[in-house]
């Protein structure tokens, strides 16, 4: 119950785990973002994206983001325990 | 009829093939030689049910119709799974940690294991899931109807209703021998697991296969393949904006809320850490999955005669081409999709139906409730293979009273946003702790009714459940209650129209109902676990003690969980407490372990149930609540107290250490002294008894050398006395023995006094004064003061250190008080001198011989006495002393 007072500034090694992590959490906003983009496109006349050009960025952007995750769990390796301990919200 | 023959063999080989892996894998899990079991593959590809038939076949004519509005189906799911730190992560650790068998379970027990609401997600689910299962019959039976096309003389095929029925009834057996083996304490399905990630390879594997015969084979290659796209219907993006949205955001919410989904992505999961390897796996597994799709539309579009279902184009294509091979290999792939999503569907449902439905009932009705005899696990397993049984009758149900004629895609929808109704509930309660049932209930509430009335009811078209009328002019010709226009906004499309009102106002009522009402103590309980999982996974407080009998825990037990298995766990139970035998004491631990144990079988809502049955009594109490507080308020604060003590410990030490310096510079600085006091006396009296045996022993001295040695010897005396003198006036002054002598005077006479008394010429030390031009009338010993500015003054003499020695004497009045600095231009008092000057005995060289280091001291006590006070300036450039002390003496006395 009684909460050990977690320290305020840390360690290099535990710094970018946590810097990690955040990172970790941005990856929705990151895809969500990136596939907003297509709501932009011009639908009518000359200047509308062919589908092609679409299917192009859409499956780009999934690429990215299938390796950015895949590099981001790699790194996040094992520390998922480490994190219990700390309280999500005290960083 | 070849054809057919192979085809009917080969669907039968590879339910075989299946049933085997299942079997293999069931018996290793048996064996606990699961390692292979539980990798993270296996994780990611029983996943791959998100893709079901719908998928496999109906993305194609999703395509086909709409262009690239298919994808939004994926990328809701990649965006969850990439963001798996926020919610998944969340959701599979306190499925571990709770024992959750299903997401009713899940929400009931968040919302203080209420049965109302586990009934009530329940009924949604089923309802939801209904069209689903029924769109997956309906794939088969069409892809089944494709082959026959092609081969009209199997007349039998063409009766999609009986090949409907045939599937349903095999699934069912597959569903039933697999999926209701054993009662897993943590609901756990190996061979099923494993069956379905092989058939997500053998899906995978054959839409890339058609894909890139697509490409490659018909099109002629990547380039001419786009070129063939951009030329067609769907050759530019035409997606409107707010399908784009609504779509994206529906699929991701159903990819958390789907029964089925969430069966495999948190009951089934063994480990945490899956996640990490699923988090980019299956987004790319995804990828790969919608890569082909709209190739084979634009192509099917060009090269299948006008009318052709697009919903097939994934079969028909290559058996148009002759190649049927390859449209076997499809045919598997949608097989497999349509299966392994109803295998799992129906394991969830029943699950879900006979631990919240079923098993209550039957508690209620039998009497004695949790005290009857017999054994309740056949009765569990009984109840799941019936409800498997009804789960897929609905489906079959469904599928022929909609006649089977709705584009496939369309149903998947209506399904999704039925099932994404639960996610304000599941969402608030794993990350609000004000979430209440209440708020869970109505709000499930209005978004289901809002969902049927608004998708559901209007699928089976105008007159089946809602009449014309309301179609034409809204319910009970009320405008604003029209089915596709609320609240009379129109042209929004029914998709959209019915995911933005049913979750708004969902979302809405959830919030509104918990901020108004409030929770009972085991909602806030519960409410604390689920939020906080990260930070103690440890057990709830759940059981408050009490006088159930063990005997009657173990007869209940037993029944549940297996005579083996439970006394198993009472002995280890009694082992831990040291008691001997299998009846352990009925503390609140064990009670919790008990009842999370049960709820592995029959659900946290029915192991409450039973388990407060045979208690007797309530469960928890505001009291106990507020003992817990209570508990932690005060270990808080005996923790504060603690640091508070700490911290002053820490002050004190600081203090003493300072003291403790303070005392042995001191010391140190009376043994000089001492040894400098000796020296001081010595000298005079060394010479004083030379000479003075001189004049008593020699003779014949001449009369000058006779008074110069007797000057010299009065000199010394003089010296000797003078040094007692300042020591009898130092321990006077300390002892407050003095006497003052209070008069009227001038400053400006008295500095002059001092000055002419020290006997310094400006050749030795150039005196400045400043600050005098109005002379200072004050009322004080005079004489004693003038002793302080002597003794100042003598001292810059003496000991400035300064090429040109210069002494500058600054007068001021400040609030009453007189200030007169004296500043030299020497190399001042070193930093750790400072402390000391005003000690007694204190010398700050001891080249320079002097006094005995009692002037400083002797001031000091002086201006004490006069109401004032010397210092020592720092940063004067050079010794710099103060001397203040009030203008009246009278009023620094008062």
């Amino acid at each position: 119950m009684s909460r050990k007072q977690s320290p305020l500034f840390l360690e290099r090694r535990s710094y970018r785990l946590r810097r990690l992590m955040d990172g970790a959490r941005l990856m929705p906003f990151l895809g969500a973002a990136l596939w907003a983009v297509p709501m932009l496109w011009t639908r009518e006349g000359e200047a509308a994206i062919s589908t092609s050009r679409a299917m192009l960025y859409i499956f780009l952007v999934w690429f990215c983001l299938s390796c950015l995750a895949g590099i981001l769990s790699i790194w996040l390796h094992g520390k998922t325990e480490t994190d219990s301990l700390a309280p999500k919200g005290e960083k | 009829m070849g054809t057919l023959n192979l085809l009917i063999a080969v669907c039968l080989a590879y339910v075989a093939l299946l049933f085997v892996v299942a079997f293999i894998a069931e018996r290793a899990a048996l064996r606990g030689k699961a390692k292979w079991l539980r990798s993270p593959i296996i994780y990611t590809l029983s996943l791959s049910i998100y893709c079901t038939a719908w998928t496999f076949y109906g993305a194609v004519g999703f395509a086909a119709r709409s262009g690239l509005e298919f994808l939004t189906i994926y990328i809701g799911p990649t965006l969850v799974m990439i963001g798996w730190w926020w919610g998944l992560r969340k959701l599979v650790r306190i499925g571990r940690t709770q024992r959750i068998t299903s997401i009713a379970d899940l929400i009931s027990s968040r919302y203080g294991k209420s049965p109302l609401l586990a009934v009530f997600v329940t009924l949604i689910a089923v309802i939801g899931t209904t069209p689903y299962i029924a769109l997956q019959l309906q794939s088969v039976t069409l892809s089944f109807g494709s082959f026959s096309a092609n081969a009209p003389e199997a007349a039998q095929f063409g009766d999609h209703d009986a090949t409907a029925l045939w599937v349903a009834a095999g699934l069912a057996l597959f569903t039933v021998l697999f999926g209701t083996r054993n009662l897993d304490a943590n609901e756990r399905h190996h061979g099923v697991v494993m069956a379905i990630a092989l058939e997500a390879v053998v899906k995978l594997f054959a839409l890339i296969a058609v894909g890139i015969f697509v490409v490659w084979g018909i099109g002629g290659g990547l380039g001419e393949t786009l070129d063939k796209i951009d030329a067609s219907a769907i050759g530019t993006w035409q997606v409107p904006d707010g399908r784009w949205a609504a779509l994206t955001l529906l699929s991701a919410a159903a990819f958390l809320t789907l029964p089925r989904m969430f069966q495999v992505l948190v009951v089934e999961n063994e480990d945490e850490n899956h996640l990490r390897t699923a988090s980019w796996a299956f987004p790319a597994y995804l990828m790969l999955m919608s890569l082909f799709v709209v190739p084979i539309a634009v192509v099917g579009l060009d090269l299948m005669p006008e009318g052709s279902n697009p919903d097939q184009f994934v079969l028909t294509l290559p058996l148009s081409q002759g190649r049927e091979g390859l449209a076997m290999l499809s045919f598997l792939g949608g097989f497999s999709s349509a299966t392994s999503m109803v295998i799992v569907a129906a394991i969830a449902l029943s699950t879900m139906v006979s631990n919240h439905i079923v098993m209550p009932i039957w508690l209620r009705v039998a009497e004695g409730g949790a005290m009857i005899s017999g054994d309740v696990r056949n009765v569990v397993l009984l109840a799941r293979r019936l409800s498997i049984a009804g789960v897929l009758a609905l489906g079959y149900f469904y599928y022929r009273f909609s006649g089977g004629g709705a584009a496939l895609a369309s149903i998947g929808l209506i399904s999704f946003a039925g099932v994404a109704q639960f996610l304000p509930a599941l969402m608030g309660g794993i990350f609000w702790r004000g979430a209440n049932r209440v708020g869970a209930l109505a709000g499930l509430a209005v978004g289901f009714v809002i969902w049927a009335f608004t998708l559901f009811l209007p699928s089976f078209g105008p007159g089946v459940f809602l009449p014309e009328t309301v179609f034409d002019t809204g319910l009970f010709g009320i405008g604003w209650l029209h089915p596709q226009a609320l609240f009379g906004i129109t042209g929004l499309d029914p998709v959209v129209h019915s995911v933005m009102w049913s979750m708004t106002l969902n979302t809405a009522a959830f919030v509104l109902f918990s901020l108004l009402t409030f929770p009972q103590p085991l909602e806030r309980l519960q409410g604390a676990q689920f939020v906080n999982v990260f930070q103690h996974t440890g057990n709830p407080q759940g059981w408050s003690g009490g006088v159930a009998q063990a005997e009657d825990l173990m007869v209940m037990a037993q029944r549940i969980l297996g005579p083996l298995e439970a006394q198993s766990l009472f002995q280890r139970a009694a082992t831990a407490q040291g008691l001997a035998g299998y009846l352990p004491d009925p503390t609140p631990e064990f009670l919790q372990l008990l009842e999370r144990e049960m709820s592995g079988s029959v659900g946290a809502a029915t192991a409450h149930a039973m388990v407060s049955q045979i208690m007797g009594r309530a469960t928890v109490s505001v009291e106990d609540l507020l003992a817990v507080a209570d508990e932690t308020a005060q270990m808080m604060e005996h923790q504060s107290q603690l640091e508070a003590k700490s911290a002053e410990l820490t002050r004190t030490a600081r203090q003493l250490r300072a003291a403790n310096e303070k005392l042995t510079q001191l010391s140190v600085q009376k043994d000089a002294f001492l040894s400098q006091i000796s020296h001081e006396l010595r000298t005079p009296m060394t010479s004083i008894r030379s000479f003075s045996e001189i004049l008593r022993d020699a003779e014949g001295l001449g009369q000058e050398q006779l008074s110069k040695y007797a000057s010299i010897i009065h000199q010394e005396a003089i010296r000797l006395t003078r040094l007692l003198d300042d020591l009898l006036d130092l321990s006077v002054l300390e002892n407050g023995q003095v006497n003052l002598n209070i008069r009227r005077g001038s400053l400006t006479e008295m500095l002059d006094h001092a000055i002419a008394s020290t006997g310094v010429t400006s050749e030795v030390l150039r005196i400045h004064r400043r600050g005098l031009d109005l002379d200072i009338e004050m009322e004080t010993d005079l004489d004693r003061l003038a002793q302080v500015f002597i003794n100042l003054i003598a001292n810059a003499k003496k000991y400035c250190d300064a090429q040109r020695p210069e002494l500058t004497i600054r007068v001021a009045q400040r609030d009453n008080y007189l200030v007169v600095d004296f500043t030299d231009n020497g190399s001042g008092v070193p930093r750790d001198k400072q402390d000391l000057i005003f000690e007694k005995f204190a010398r700050v060289s001891d080249q320079k011989a002097g006094g005995a280091g009692l002037g400083l001291a002797i001031c000091r006590e002086i201006m004490a006495r006069l109401g004032g006070a010397i210092t020592y300036l720092p940063g004067q450039g050079g010794a710099s002393f103060r001397v203040s002390l009030p203008m009246r003496l009278k009023m620094a006395a008062q």
